[in-house]
């Protein structure tokens, strides 16, 4: 009985992070767009949720006890002003750019939940996040289960409407500027325009996992967000192949479940004053698995990836006879 | 408002400016931004500290040069510092970045250079823990000098020798066949190989360079502050704003960058609080992009 609750469990928040992957596929693996603030939108959407559907707080500003659905749309909402904004600021130029920028929000935002305490609690939070079916949890087995049963609803939507998306006229043009932008614009399409789009709906659908997870755990606090998380998206994304669907979502998986088993082997391999040091160790080895996939299986389980690099004549091949 | 400021701002704007003229190097010569650029400035720093560490072992305890609260030391652990960041800089360009770049794929060697940077930075998170500490804890007295400003002796010290590296830099990029066989592969890369130059020997160069800064940045910051392993890692979005302020491939530009975001942030310092000071580099990288894109001294991409 416990493993099936700690299976439903792990199972939620490993979808959850698909979710944050399929958002990153649909930015990286499809468009090109490299983004480097990931937990900067999930924050966002986690934050937006949380401020709309808590109770009155007179500490900070709202809780204003909105439902949850509201919470989720309006998350929806905002973090994808908030890509489309970085979007438009950014897709004009070089692709490296993007990175950069992206990365600032990450930090920005991560900034403003630290020290905004009127609006994000600060340091310590928001707490009493409602959760959906909160009157099961006195039974945690019902409550683990059907709290996965909304998250792979959720999942399983936005991975139809993701592929069907990615086979419609609109896929084909994001595809079509990422193998060769010339010719795509030759045909009359506007890159700049379809990749704001991309990266807005990709960042939206990023903050709804923000919000899914809020709702889940019931208590957010800055540190959920560190570009750690960043990271482990990326890893997720490479590891199940950038650019197909069912890639995002299996190496989401499998990528947790080695997190998540390695953490349980350094738990009980170290004693607890070595506990920190072991989670660096744990990073490194992620790091370092990152780098070995890029070299020797770019492609990941399940990849498609750009045969050529995106931004046409502007992702200028750099000199390459050095090293190796 | 109090002329402290403008102190602490060039300091500031030192630290920023030698980590930019490495992104912006490695930026305009490679062809991409380094996101483990501000590991090899914490890098840098311990790297020096276990010499100054290895030092003290042999010889003892030294006494710092009169006003500083430094010895002899730590200016030759800076100096095997700063070979060593290079080492490591070439090292991983040699088991990573090079081999991405023969790949062709730009973008791709920018996403590796983000997980070595976790891999890196946590990497000293596990050996030296995330504990800050020190390369000394003696306490300066600040001297003052006219219109509310004091400074210390540590402080004079370290802003001459930024002058001195950046000027070193500079006639190095403009007065000699190696900075010119760099700038000559900034501008462009097919034609410069035409015409005969060594472009591995040009890459060496260029890492070199930017991790010898970055770790003179390093140990500036663990003098002047303190020495921990996301030191670095917290310089990054300063030194990649920096670096497209002054306009990419720029060396006087990355330098004068990174003065005028080390300004802005001591005067939002005192302004508006030190907790907001990081949001400085963002919005200023947000406006030069709207504004000017090819940065103060840029020359636009053909």
């Amino acid at each position: 009985m416990d493993l099936l609750g700690y299976g439903a469990f792990f199972l939620t928040t490993a979808l959850i992070f698909s979710l944050i992957t399929l958002g990153l596929n649909l930015q990286w693996g499809l468009t090109g767009l490299f983004n480097v603030g990931v937990a900067g939108f999930v924050a966002i959407g986690a934050y937006t949720s949380a401020l709309l559907t808590t109770p009155d707080d007179a500490a900070r500003l709202g809780g204003f006890d909105l439902p949850i659905l509201i919470g989720w749309l309006g998350a929806m909402l905002l973090g994808g002003v908030a890509a489309a904004i970085t979007g438009i600021a950014t897709l004009r130029l070089r692709s490296d750019y993007l990175a950069i920028t992206t990365f600032g929000v990450a930090v920005v935002v991560q900034l403003v939940a630290l020290n905004a305490q009127k609006l994000t609690g600060g340091p310590f939070g928001i707490g009493f996040i409602p959760r959906p079916f909160g009157g099961l949890a006195e039974t945690p087995l019902l409550f683990n289960l059907s709290n996965l049963a909304i998250v792979s609803v959720v999942t399983l939507i936005v991975y139809l409407a993701l592929e069907h998306l990615s086979r419609s006229p609109w896929g084909r043009v994001l595809k079509a500027l990422r193998e060769d932008e010339r010719a795509a614009i030759s045909l009359g399409k506007s890159a700049r325009f379809y990749r704001v789009q991309a990266f807005a709906v990709g960042g939206a659908i990023m903050a709804l996992a923000g919000a899914l997870q809020a709702h889940f755990t019931g208590f957010i606090a800055p540190d959920n967000y560190l570009p750690a998380l960043t990271f482990q998206v990326w890893v997720m994304l490479i590891v199940g192949g950038s650019g197909s669907n069912i890639g995002a979502v299996i190496g989401s998986i499998l990528v947790w479940a080695i997190w998540a088993g390695s953490g349980a082997l350094t738990s009980m391999l170290f004693s607890p004053e070595q506990q920190a040091r072991a989670a660096s160790l744990q990073i490194v080895a992620i790091g370092v698995m990152l780098c070995v996939i890029l070299l020797v299986r770019p492609n990941g389980l399940f990849g498609d990836r750009p045969r050529r690099p995106r931004f046409g004549k502007r992702a200028r091949v750099a000199p390459s006879e050095s090293g190796s | 408002m109090n002329l402290q400021f403008v102190v602490d701002g060039l300091l500031a704007g030192s630290m920023i400016g030698l980590g930019a003229i490495g992104v912006t190097l490695t930026y305009s010569i490679l062809r991409f931004s380094n996101f483990a650029h501000g590991d090899f400035m914490a890098w840098g720093a311990y790297a020096t500290l276990a010499v100054v560490g290895a030092i003290g072992a042999i010889f003892g305890k030294i006494a710092p040069i009169a006003p500083l609260s430094f010895g002899w030391p730590l200016i030759v652990a800076l100096i095997i510092g700063m070979a060593a960041t290079g080492l490591l800089a070439l090292a991983l360009d040699m088991v990573l970045f090079a081999r991405l770049r023969a790949k062709g794929q730009a973008i791709i060697v920018v996403m590796a250079s983000f997980g070595a940077s976790m891999a890196l930075r946590s990497l000293l998170e596990f050996i030296f823990t995330s504990r800050p500490t020190y390369f000394s804890r003696a306490i300066q007295i600040a001297m003052p000098i006219g219109f509310g400003i004091r400074i210390t002796p540590d402080q004079i010290a370290l802003l001459l020798l930024t002058a001195v590296l950046v000027l070193g830099v500079h006639l190095l990029m403009t007065r000699t066949q190696t900075g010119r066989s760099m700038q000559a592969l900034s501008q462009n890369a097919a034609l410069a190989r035409i015409v005969g130059i060594d472009v591995a020997r040009v890459v060496r160069v260029t890492w070199i360079i930017g991790g010898a800064l970055a770790c003179v940045a390093g140990v500036m910051i663990g003098i002047l502050i303190q020495i921990r392993p996301f030191m670095g890692f917290e310089m990054l979005l300063p030194m990649f704003a920096a670096a497209i302020l002054g306009g990419i491939g720029s060396v006087p530009g990355a330098v004068l960058g990174g003065l005028i975001i080390g300004m802005a942030e001591a005067a939002a310092v005192q302004l508006i609080g030190a907790e907001w000071r990081a949001a400085v580099s963002f919005i200023i990288l947000m406006a030069v992009l709207f504004v000017r894109p090819i940065g103060l001294f840029g020359v636009r991409e053909r």
